[in-house]
């Protein structure tokens, strides 16, 4: 049981840390569901 | 294998004060949004003078006249607290201030759009004609229009040049429907050119090089000329080549972001090793739009805007002289389609998988040079700091391969990384602005091998949701080119060849 369990979810990841598709395949094994995800670029 | 060397850097920022107000994507899309805000009420009080941009030490590191590891001693923030030197020149290069700069724009400009105020084009003239490599330019540049004529373009959609909070010229858009040809975009590809320009010609100045024997240009900024029926479709690389007057160079336009000019590095290397050109040119100039990009959080922390200069740079790769580092285009790394996002797949693909390739450790390299943005930038906007970031992933890498212990992490951040010190201006700090170091560490200094990495944000462009990478090696040069040792293999079998000849004409007189 995963505290992101049935929960809704927007990850925002980061190009040069943990980019956001990344975060998505972590969460795949959770019921969570990711209702935005996208990676950003901050330089 | 005869590798193709790193021959010389030119590089230099421009300080552009008006221009993070009236062309920064940040500011001009607050004027749109909330033009009342507080931070454009207060913005006038957090630009820096030019002497202030002269004195602090990222900027004089970026022109060589501090050294990255000066930066790590000093105590952050860095921006008040000076730098060794606040020279406007440098050994790669120079920190140009923003009306001579416009005076360039002016001279980039082959289609007469740029138009300046006449007592200001006088004026700077003046100023421009003192410097080292523009006296020419600076006499042969037009007289100026009146200011009358000026408001009256800036009325009728020419995007606006201002200097000192005063309008002194105009950009013209050069079609009245095609949105490839406006004000603006001309306006932002003119400052490409104009500041490719500055660098290149700092690439000739600063090396002796002949600019005739430049025979390939490759422009690799984050800009996209072209007209409606071609948007992109170049080419900022001839235009640079003909302003400079490399009249034996063509040239061509490499994308990837900010990856792109390691992309260029990569290219211009295996151009000359495989003998389609001797010389060829790596070149980009500086972006307006990323001028004051992390601007509110500068201000939001009583700091000063210290996105205030664009970034440019150049070098030259050439044929292995026996002297020069080279570039190790057999220990090249990429991020592929397939490599996947997480950090561990990226330094993977783009550090340990081309040194197993070629069996060296990660422990090999003397120094990596990754995104240099500088820190003292991007930490109070909240963007951490971006070099550490990576060391900090190669090092983990590197302990996971059990390349070295866990306590060393720090002591191999400190000595095979640096701190950062390029502006953030997307592409400029793509690796590329070690190279100038690299060529001094690798042949005075001490160092053997050192390793250049680039990343692009793709999925900014909305076409996939992919990131990009690619790396490769510069080492110092064995002294041994293999012209000379082709030269010799050949001798050798002439010489077996003779002997041979001659051994069976004595078995035939027998």
């Amino acid at each position: 049981m995963s505290i992101l369990d049935n929960k809704k979810v927007i990850i925002i990841g980061d190009r040069d840390g943990i980019p956001a598709p990344a975060v998505v395949e972590c969460l795949k094994d959770t019921s969570a569901e990711v209702v935005f995800s996208s990676t950003e670029c901050f330089v | 294998m005869s590798y193709p060397v790193l021959k010389g850097v030119g590089y230099a920022l421009v300080n552009t004060p008006d221009m993070i107000v009236h062309n920064g994507t940040t500011q001009t899309t607050e004027k749109i949004v909330n033009p009342e805000s507080e931070y454009l009420k207060v913005i006038g009080d957090h630009i820096r003078k030019y002497e202030e941009v002269l004195n602090y030490a990222p900027n004089q590191v970026y022109i060589g006249n501090m050294k990255p590891e000066d930066l790590r001693g000093m105590e952050m923030p860095w921006a008040d607290k000076g730098a060794k030197t606040a020279e406007r020149f440098g050994k790669f290069g120079e920190i140009m201030p923003q009306d001579e700069f416009i005076l360039l724009m002016k001279n980039a400009d082959a289609f007469e759009l740029v138009v300046l105020e006449k007592e200001f084009t006088e004026k700077t003239r003046t100023k421009l004609g003192a410097h080292p490599l523009y006296a020419n330019e600076a006499a042969e540049l037009p007289e100026g229009a009146e200011l009358s004529v000026i408001e009256a373009l800036v009325a009728d959609h020419a995007e606006a040049i201002y200097n000192d909070g005063k309008l002194v010229g105009c950009v013209k858009r050069a079609h009245d429907v095609d949105t490839n040809l406006t004000a603006h975009v001309l306006f932002e590809n003119l400052v490409v050119k104009a500041s490719g320009i500055l660098a290149f010609k700092h690439l000739i100045a600063t090396n002796g090089f002949n600019v005739e024997d430049v025979d390939y240009v490759i422009e690799c900024s984050e800009e996209a000329c072209g007209d409606m029926n071609q948007r992109g479709g170049g080419n900022f690389a001839k235009s640079i080549a003909e302003r400079v007057g490399a009249i034996n160079a063509s040239g061509s336009d490499t994308r990837g972001f900010c990856a792109a000019p390691v992309h260029a590095l990569i290219e211009a290397a295996a151009l000359v090793q495989a003998g389609v050109y001797e010389n060829v040119v790596v070149v980009a100039g500086g972006a307006t739009a990323k001028l004051g990009m992390n601007g509110k959080d500068h201000v939001k922390k009583g700091l000063p805007i210290l996105e205030d200069v664009l970034g440019a740079f150049a070098f030259m790769i050439g044929k292995n002289d026996g002297v020069n580092p080279v570039i190790r285009t057999d220990i090249a790394g990429k991020h592929t389609v397939g490599t996947g996002s997480s950090p561990q797949a990226v330094i993977t693909s783009l550090v340990a998988a081309p040194l197993d390739r070629n069996g060296m450790k990660i422990t090999d390299i003397d120094k990596f040079s990754v995104e240099m943005q500088n820190p003292d930038i991007t930490k109070p906007a909240g963007a951490g700091d971006v070099p550490e970031a990576n060391y900090k992933m190669i090092a983990a890498l590197c302990v996971k391969r059990g390349e070295m212990e866990r306590t060393q992490m720090g002591d191999f951040i400190t000595n095979h990384g640096m701190m950062g010190w390029a502006p953030t201006q997307g592409h400029i700090p793509s690796g590329v602005p070690y190279l100038g170091f690299a060529q001094h560490d690798l042949t005075e200094g001490d160092l053997n091998r050192v390793m250049i990495v680039g990343k692009g944000s793709l999925f900014l462009g909305r076409m996939t949701d992919l990131f990009d990478g690619v790396s490769v090696v510069i080492e110092r040069n064995s002294g041994v080119t293999e012209e000379a040792s082709s030269v010799s293999h050949e001798e050798v079998k002439n010489m077996i060849a003779e002997a041979m000849k001659d051994f069976a004409a004595y078995m035939l007189k027998e």
